[in-house]
């Protein structure tokens, strides 16, 4: 089993961040990972993507020609994107921010208003971490506790404050996807 | 106490020179190899005697691991294509005058300035010496993170074991991709040191130098060399042969372009073709034996690298005409999928059948 994901968003909206801690968490699981972000003339503002492969083999390539998974950020990445999902594939937009549809019918699509759920949490800046809670619930490849403890690790020495806000943005984006 | 963890390529590089004795860097910037002089100004304070040097260009840079050699320490200097190029001259002058030393290049698309993009194009500078004169380098091509951290750590011990520039040569994809690695712990120091220069003492006078004006004494310190070259090439080959004992047709590829065969091999069985790899490790050395050998029972070889094809001739000259050898080539910062390398030997099979 080896399963690819893009995480696509604006540059400074966390993307990296996602795949990041995302394939640290998969890594604690103890899966094979490998995580490729796009580089060079990325800047704050301009798009920003990584693909973080997850499997219980060796990966070959850490590039993904047809993802099974997509989580978008903003609308250009909706547009960039859409047409590499692997048939059958899964979408999460943040639809606090994306009002366009794909107009494939051969994917699941889960539309997040992170950013509404974020703000309401009282720090609007965490909703990428909403995305990731919503993201797992679906997918189940690390488990949340294991993902909050990789998320912590790779925050650094960030504030006690932040890490709080993260772990109730992961938990609203779980559980947002139950009902 | 030695743990998985999860770093960029770049980083890892760093940390296992680190951990392998290096205590001095310099280097200039060049995209896709930043992390490398960041890591290295982040993290060599921290060691006692560990120096950093944002130098001035590419040139200063060489001629300070050529210096700071001579001084014995362990010194490393990283670039990619174009800086590569600028420091041709030092790694020729650090060859003829049999200093150690470790020089990383992040492969990019080029000639020229080129583009940032994961590239093979330097196959030929890196394994043909780079600079002026009869000089060899050695070169490894690590195809993993993994093997980025053994690899630097190895690249110390075989440049001070043979007194002799190593080449570490990657790509911006591996330089900027995240792997889960285990850093190893550095093998020990067994090596005379008897050319360092410590300054004024009662001992001998010492000259590290590479202008040798007798046509007759450089010729023999040629020939001197030629022969580490030749111990060299017969003792530190290194490759990986992958699922080749049924295959039909064998894959050569190294680094970026090896693991891109690997996802297309995968494929290749769905279309009834079984394929295996031959990875070579070290570039110079080229593992000319070990494909040799294969050529006795396998007689379909297929080059795949992101160039016009370079390692191609290294693959010629080993096979000697014993097998067919085909060819796909994505040069100029192109990473092709796996699927497309999969299509393409299957047209090409189907044609050859």
């Amino acid at each position: 089993m080896i399963v690819k994901t893009i995480f696509s968003g604006f540059g400074g909206q966390g993307v990296l961040m996602m795949g990041y801690s995302f394939a640290h968490g998969a890594m604690s699981e103890g899966y094979e990972v490998t995580y490729l972000p796009a580089y060079g003339a990325e800047v704050r503002g301009g798009t920003a993507n990584c693909t973080v492969a997850v499997g219980d083999e060796e990966i070959a390539s850490p590039i993904a020609s047809e993802p099974d998974y997509l989580v978008v950020l903003n609308t250009p990445s909706l547009y960039t994107f859409q047409n590499r999902i692997a048939a059958g594939g899964l979408l999460f937009l943040n639809s606090s921010i994306i009002s366009a549809r794909p107009s494939r019918q051969d994917m699941e699509v889960f539309a997040i208003p992170a950013s509404d759920i974020a703000e309401e949490l009282g720090n609007a800046r965490a909703f990428n971490t909403v995305m990731m809670g919503a993201f797992l619930k679906r997918t189940s490849l690390v488990k949340p506790e294991i993902y909050l403890k990789s998320l912590e690790t790779v925050m650094g020495s960030k504030k006690k404050a932040v890490v709080e806000i993260n772990r109730k943005a992961f938990s609203a984006g779980y559980d947002f996807l139950k009902a | 106490m030695n743990s998985k963890v999860l770093m960029q390529g770049n980083r890892i590089i760093g940390e296992a020179a680190i951990r392998a004795g290096c205590r001095f860097y310099a280097g200039y910037p060049i995209t896709p190899q930043n992390e490398i002089p960041e890591y290295m100004a982040e993290n060599l304070r921290k060691v006692e005697g560990g120096v950093f040097i944002q130098s001035e260009s590419e040139i200063a840079a060489i001629n300070m691991v050529a210096g700071a050699a001579s001084a014995g320490a362990r010194a490393m200097t990283s670039s990619s294509g174009p800086g590569i190029s600028l420091k041709q001259e030092g790694i020729s002058s650090m060859a003829a005058q049999e200093l150690p030393g470790v020089i990383v290049n992040m492969m990019r698309g080029g000639p020229g300035l080129g583009n940032i993009r994961p590239s093979q194009g330097d196959y030929f500078q890196a394994t043909r010496g780079g600079g002026h004169g009869d000089y060899r380098t050695i070169v490894l091509a690590p195809g993993t993170c993994q093997e980025l951290a053994d690899l630097t750590m190895d690249a110390f011990d075989l440049a001070d074991r043979y007194r002799i520039p190593v080449v570490l040569l990657a790509d911006g994809m591996i330089g900027q991709m995240m792997e889960p690695v285990v850093f190893k712990e550095p093998k020990p120091r067994q090596y005379s040191a008897d050319y360092v220069l410590k300054g004024a003492g009662t001992g001998k006078a010492k000259t590290i130098k590479g202008l040798i004006l007798d046509p007759l004494d450089m010729e023999e310190h040629n020939w001197k060399l030629d022969r580490k070259y030749r111990v060299i090439a017969a003792k530190e080959t290194r490759c990986e042969i992958f699922n080749t004992d049924e295959a039909d047709i064998v894959i050569v590829a190294y680094g970026t372009a090896a693991r891109v065969a690997k996802g297309a091999i995968k494929r290749l069985g769905d279309h009834g073709i079984k394929a295996g790899l031959f990875r070579p490790i070290s570039l110079w050395p080229f593992p000319t034996e070990e494909l040799r050998r294969l050529a006795g029972t396998r007689k379909k070889f297929f080059v795949f690298e992101m160039s016009t094809g370079q390692m191609l001739e290294d693959v010629r000259l080993a096979l000697q005409g014993y097998a067919d050898i085909a060819f796909h080539g994505r040069p100029g910062g192109v990473v092709p999928t796996p699927v497309e390398l999969a299509n393409v030997i299957v047209r090409q099979y189907r044609r050859d059948r």
